[in-house]
């Protein structure tokens, strides 16, 4: 047997020299810091979810009807009538909020440790664009099963391009192919969730990795481990504290995926819509143009962003305001390695300011996460009794904007003036022989 | 064929004229695709106007009806409610409506043809959303003070009883009033001007 492999090993080398090189580049001679810890399995775990996202998706597809009169019935179909069709849509459903469980970590890391800082600006703009592309992929996909949040889900979004002075009306009936979501608004929905926005994303990860295998791997001392010493193992030439990818972080990453679909198969079959939170219970009442659900408040996902649009008051008669705040919400993480002019990349020696604003931040990003999910509406009458609602709500989401935006504030000026006191950083990783 | 001398200046000409055709023919092959997604016929033709009963519509009920797939919200006004609209003004955006948001004929205090039947597009100017009638004159918990109008379930946008917006709001613009004329004393047609009836 051995000597067929070897044979046909051969016979594809002949004709394809340049493929065994490639694998070797990316995977078996491709050196990683050896000091990774739990924070480095989010980007695998991101590739994983994908695959799944694009399998189950694909048999979804089979079943699923795109059109306003049969989708909702058709998902219903998917979930009763078709073998296993459950399983499949709650492997779809969880899978796409696990993707953003794992996106939003993934991205943390990049903060703690500065991996967005030079050489690496071009991993994190692409890694931005992923994550823009798997949030439109999201909302589309959200549409898709044409409940009552689905709708307005898609009205409320598609509205947000309304607001922009004097081209908005035309903007919007022209993405919805007609004057309210409709068969039009789905069909090309589901093009663009099941065709056009995979093809992007795939293409993006493709580049992110490229991209990251460039200039290689942070870590969580932020220190260049092609700067450091020389020889390996394996070769004398390479950094002394990197490891191949292949067969040590493949092997690490197994038992991340080991633990992440376990707490994906709890999910799964013991709580698929999560209390509400992974799949709205509105979702499960037909869409209706007339009626607004009651508490109408997007996947948790988006919470934090849709805070924002709501924080934000009209004025000059527009309300583009609120909308350009939460686009600018998004955009200002794009230029995150521009904003931060420190020399120092891992949080580990970095200024006490900064632990503090990177935890205030996230503070807040919860915090937008809770008004824009309804929690604050809930429990400001539960705590403080008969107050006014709106006026204590307005106060805190709008506390919660100020501080998201103001970390941003804060890195430039901390940085830029010189306020930062860091800590020495060694010269290689921290657990060398 | 080969040249003892390149011409750069021609060279250069050639890539930028064939980079300027070949840029022209791939935004005119762009045109049909994008606009492939305007609404299309059928989309436009489904907008005709729509006839309603008031008879069944008792004081301080609203009926929603469908017109062009919006929600049109018929209202039969209380006098209490159309008593507290003048005292609204101080705390609205447009009180006086000046904002193109109605017809001419609906540019008074009640934003109506009749003062009792208010006729209005039933979709918040912020995104869209179709704003919950709260039409009772008692604290919310939105508003201890409130009397009586249009709470927007998604933005927390509030209108008084004539779709006029409140200042400090995400939404803009006061509702919109859809053009309409009555028939007779207890019928409505929606998405015809009384100028144009018949």
């Amino acid at each position: 047997m051995a000597n067929v492999f070897t044979n046909i090993g051969e016979w594809v080398n002949e004709r394809a020299p340049g493929m065994m090189p490639m694998y070797r580049k990316h995977m078996t001679e491709y050196y990683a810091p050896k000091n990774f810890n739990l924070w480095y399995y989010f980007g695998s775990l991101a590739m994983l979810v994908l695959v799944n996202q694009i399998v189950t998706g694909i048999f979804l597809t089979m079943n699923y009807n795109p059109s306003a009169a049969g989708a909702f019935d058709s998902v219903q179909y998917i979930m009763r009538d078709v073998e296993w069709g459950w399983l499949i849509r709650y492997m779809h459903s969880t899978g796409a909020s696990l993707f953003f469980v794992v996106v939003f970590l993934h991205m943390f890391r990049g903060l703690m440790y500065g991996s967005y800082k030079k050489p690496r600006e071009l991993v994190w703009l692409l890694g931005m664009l992923i994550f823009l592309a798997l949030m439109a992929e999201a909302f589309m996909g959200y549409v898709l099963p044409w409940g009552n949040m689905s709708f307005w889900g898609a009205k409320v979004i598609i509205s947000l391009f309304g607001t922009i002075p004097y081209i908005g009306n035309t903007l919007v009936e022209w993405i919805m192919g007609d004057f309210l979501p409709g068969d039009a608004t789905l069909n090309r929905f589901f093009a663009l969730h099941v065709i056009a926005l995979p093809l992007v994303l795939l293409l993006l990860v493709v580049l992110h990795l490229a991209a990251l295998h460039e200039v290689g791997s942070n870590n969580p001392d932020g220190v260049e481990i092609k700067k450091g010493p020389k020889g390996n193992r394996w070769d004398a030439l390479k950094p002394a504290d990197g490891i191949p990818f292949h067969p040590y972080y493949t092997v690490k990453d197994i038992v991340g995926v080991g633990f992440f679909l376990l707490i994906a198969a709890f999910i799964i079959f013991f709580a698929p819509s999560l209390g509400g939170w992974f799949l709205e219970h509105d979702n499960a009442i037909r869409a209706n143009n007339l009626v607004t659900p009651a508490e109408i408040k997007p996947v948790w996902y988006f919470t934090p962003f849709y805070a924002i649009v709501r924080m934000v008051p009209s004025f000059l008669g527009t309300a583009v305001w609120g909308v350009l705040a939460m686009f600018g919400a998004i955009a200002v993480l794009f230029v995150v390695p521009w904003i931060d002019r420190g020399k120092v990349k891992s949080i580990r020696y970095r200024g006490t300011g900064y632990k503090v604003a990177l935890g205030v931040f996230v503070l807040a990003f919860f915090g937008l996460g809770a008004v824009g999910a309804g929690i604050t509406a809930e429990v400001i009458p539960e705590w403080f009794g008969n107050v006014d609602l709106t006026t204590w709500e307005n106060l805190f989401g709008r506390l919660m904007t100020l501080l998201y935006f103001g970390f941003f504030v804060f890195l430039w000026a901390y940085t830029y003036f010189g306020w930062e006191k860091t800590k020495p950083v060694p010269d290689r990783v921290t657990t060398h022989d | 064929m080969a040249n003892e001398v390149v011409d750069h200046g021609r060279r250069r000409f050639l890539t930028a004229t064939t980079a300027v055709v070949g840029g022209i023919g791939i935004v005119s092959a762009a045109v049909p695709f994008i606009k492939s997604w305007e609404p299309s016929a059928r989309a436009k033709a489904a907008g005709a106007p729509v006839t309603q009963s008031l008879k069944k519509i008792e004081t301080g009920q609203q009926l929603i009806i469908g017109w062009r797939s919006l929600p049109v919200f018929i209202v039969n006004r209380t006098p209490s409610q159309l008593k507290v609209l003048p005292a609204q003004d101080v705390r609205l955006v447009d009180p006086h409506s000046l904002v193109d948001q109605q017809p001419k004929y609906a540019q008074n205090g009640t934003r109506s043809i009749k003062p009792e039947w208010l006729v209005m597009i039933g979709i918040c100017t912020h995104l869209g959303c179709v704003p919950d009638y709260k039409g009772e004159i008692k604290p919310e918990p939105f508003d201890p003070n409130w009397q009586g109008g249009y709470y927007c379930p998604c933005h927390h946008s509030r209108y008084d009883m004539a779709g006029r917006v409140y200042q400090g709001v995400p939404a803009p613009k006061n509702m919109e009033i859809p053009p309409y004329h009555f028939v007779d004393d207890m019928t409505v047609q929606v998405g015809v001007n009384p100028q144009e009836a018949g």
